[in-house]
């Protein structure tokens, strides 16, 4: 039988002590989006290793004298994120192979949107420094102003489309 | 005093720290419900507010912990990452980003937590994540001008608003707790059967809904640890009843020429004061500064005297009484200020006879520490300028 999801309230501020943890421990936040860009450095970089060093932006990370961008925090981090969603899910008897989508999504569909998703966030997240973790919740847990601008930029923009994709979700 | 990276923590380890640090993450995430996408997608259609109940909770959660650590000097927030702003671009990715969410249904850490539990979906998510910043990185040329356009720096929000730091976090604490009724009322509308809020239990969240706004009303009072020291400090009182050590320019000239190693000039002018004119071996340092830990091993050997160097005495009482504070102890201040040292010693017209029969000596010794005090200041200027660089910490995406 699948287990009951975590009280919100009480699984923000679990996950608010994460965060003041990691900031306490280690003087940054959490992120998402920075171990995504390492990830896609790196898939360049052994592919194409002339390309990636000579565009302007992956070349910021690759060449001589620079540490792989897969030996980064971020990556780690994301690591151990992928681990802990699965102890998690073990945990609470959630493991299953399965698409999710809304009512009058089918699969293929869903897969579709879901990767332009990912790409649009891929984009985004290069534009404002970081995702809804790095940018946004880490940001505003430092008061920093570009957290803020990443939380109603997104959220907002959210809400702004949110009719015009509704036949996704409901 | 926090944070530990990178003087308790080596970069080697911080990866483990990385790791561990995400594994409760994950976790976290995943019970929170954050690996499915119809429950994140829930928010912007009011039949399920999970994605901002938690989001909201941790952000003040993490907020309010800094601000405590930061009061009870738990932790220096000078040195913890705050995320620069790049103000038109950051607005630009946070439009496109909200597409993707309504697009994809997950951000990138809630898809990766989906995917290690099987979500298909989330795994194209992430796989289209690689091909966005591939994309990215491929057109960059394009608009890599407009990428660093409107960089505002680290800025802080409440400085933003133009607001104190306690306001603030009073203020978003109020919108988040507003935020969290008003959203419970919603989707008790939008679903009025099987709302998620329909199983909270009442109290126990009044409960703690009063404990947060109680948190904020402290924060409007609480002072800043720093601002409130150098109130102390300042303070006529206070001063009257600690008197400093005083040192004459001449016995600092003496010191410096004799090349004593047990001594420790701080300079509190600012940096371009100390460009002009900085005396031999001396560190430039900001008052804010001193609350740092970049000085500690140097500040805390009591066998050193700390000669603190200002512009005048008042300013230099200030950090002496700072330095006390801090629990530095070995402490001095120059007195007159450094005018008072550039007229008697590096001046050539300084010494003015008083009739004493001291004054030959005092005229030799004053011209032999100017000459040798003069070619030290020259030769520091020819090699690299003695101040320990601020730490800051790495971070952001």
């Amino acid at each position: 039988m699948k287990t009951k999801y975590m009280n919100p309230y009480l699984a923000g501020f679990f996950l608010g002590l994460v965060l003041l943890a990691t900031i306490f421990i280690t003087g940054r936040g959490l992120g998402a989006s920075g171990a995504i860009k390492d990830a896609t450095i790196s898939i360049s970089n052994a592919i194409a290793p002339r390309f990636t060093e000579t565009n302007p932006f992956f070349g910021q990370y690759v060449g001589a004298g620079k540490e792989n961008p897969l030996k980064s925090w971020l990556v780690f981090e994301i690591a151990g994120v992928l681990i802990g969603g699965f102890i998690s899910g073990l945990v609470s008897d959630r493991l299953k192979l399965v698409t999710e989508a809304g009512p009058r999504v089918k699969p293929r569909a869903r897969w579709f949107f879901a990767a332009i998703g990912g790409a649009l966030f891929g984009i985004g997240a290069q534009f404002t420094r970081g995702c809804t973790s790095g940018a946004a919740l880490s940001g505003m847990a430092v008061l920093s102003t570009a957290g803020f601008i990443a939380m109603l930029s997104i959220f907002g923009t959210g809400y702004l489309v949110a009719y015009l994709g509704r036949k996704l979700w409901i | 005093m926090g944070p530990f990276v990178p003087d308790l923590i080596s970069d080697q380890l911080n990866l483990i720290v990385a790791l561990l640090l995400g594994i409760a993450f994950g976790f976290v995430l995943e019970q929170a419900g954050f690996s499915s996408s119809r429950r994140l997608a829930g928010v912007f259609y009011g039949y399920d507010f999970t994605v901002l109940r938690v989001f909201f909770t941790a952000a003040i959660t993490a907020m309010s912990g800094v601000l405590l650590l930061g009061h009870f000097g738990l932790l220096d927030t000078d040195v913890i990452y705050v995320n620069p702003t790049w103000l038109v671009p950051a607005i630009v990715g946070g439009v496109i980003m909200g597409i993707g969410f309504i697009v994809g249904g997950y951000c990138p850490g809630t898809s990766v937590c989906a995917a290690a539990i099987g979500k298909v979906d989330a795994m194209f998510f992430v796989g289209g994540g690689l091909l966005g910043v591939f994309a990215f990185g491929d057109l960059f040329p394009l608009y890599e001008n407009f990428y660093t356009s409107t960089a505002l720096g680290p800025i802080r929000v409440f400085d933003s608003l133009g607001m104190s730091q306690g306001v603030f976090a009073f203020i978003i604490i109020m919108v988040a707790v507003a935020a969290f009724v008003v959203t419970t009322i919603i989707e008790r509308r939008v679903d009025s059967k099987s709302a998620p809020s329909f199983k909270f239990k009442p109290l126990k969240h009044a409960a703690a809904g009063t404990f947060a706004i109680a948190l904020g009303v402290i924060f409007i009072f609480m002072p800043n640890h720093k601002a409130a020291m150098i109130e102390k400090v300042t303070d006529p009182s206070y001063t009257a009843a600690h008197p400093v050590d005083k040192m004459d320019a001449d016995e600092l000239a003496f010191r410096i020429v004799d090349h004593e190693q047990n001594i420790r000039i701080i300079d509190i002018r600012s940096a371009k004061e100390f460009a002009e004119l900085a005396l031999p071996n001396s560190y430039n340092i900001q008052r804010s500064d001193l609350f740092g830990k970049d000085w500690v091993s140097t500040f805390s050997q009591r066998h050193l005297k700390k000669v603190v160097v200002g512009n005048d005495e008042v300013q230099e009482r200030t950090a002496y009484y700072l330095l006390k504070e801090l629990g530095y102890e070995n402490l001095a201040i120059l007195r007159g200020g450094i005018g008072t040292f550039r007229k008697n010693i590096l001046s050539s017209t300084a010494f003015v006879p008083t009739g004493s029969h001291w004054d030959a000596d005092v005229k030799e010794f004053r011209e032999g520490a100017r000459a040798t005090i003069l070619k030290m200041i020259a030769d520091a200027k020819n090699k690299p300028v003695k101040t320990i660089i601020k730490r800051k910490i790495q971070g952001g995406c």
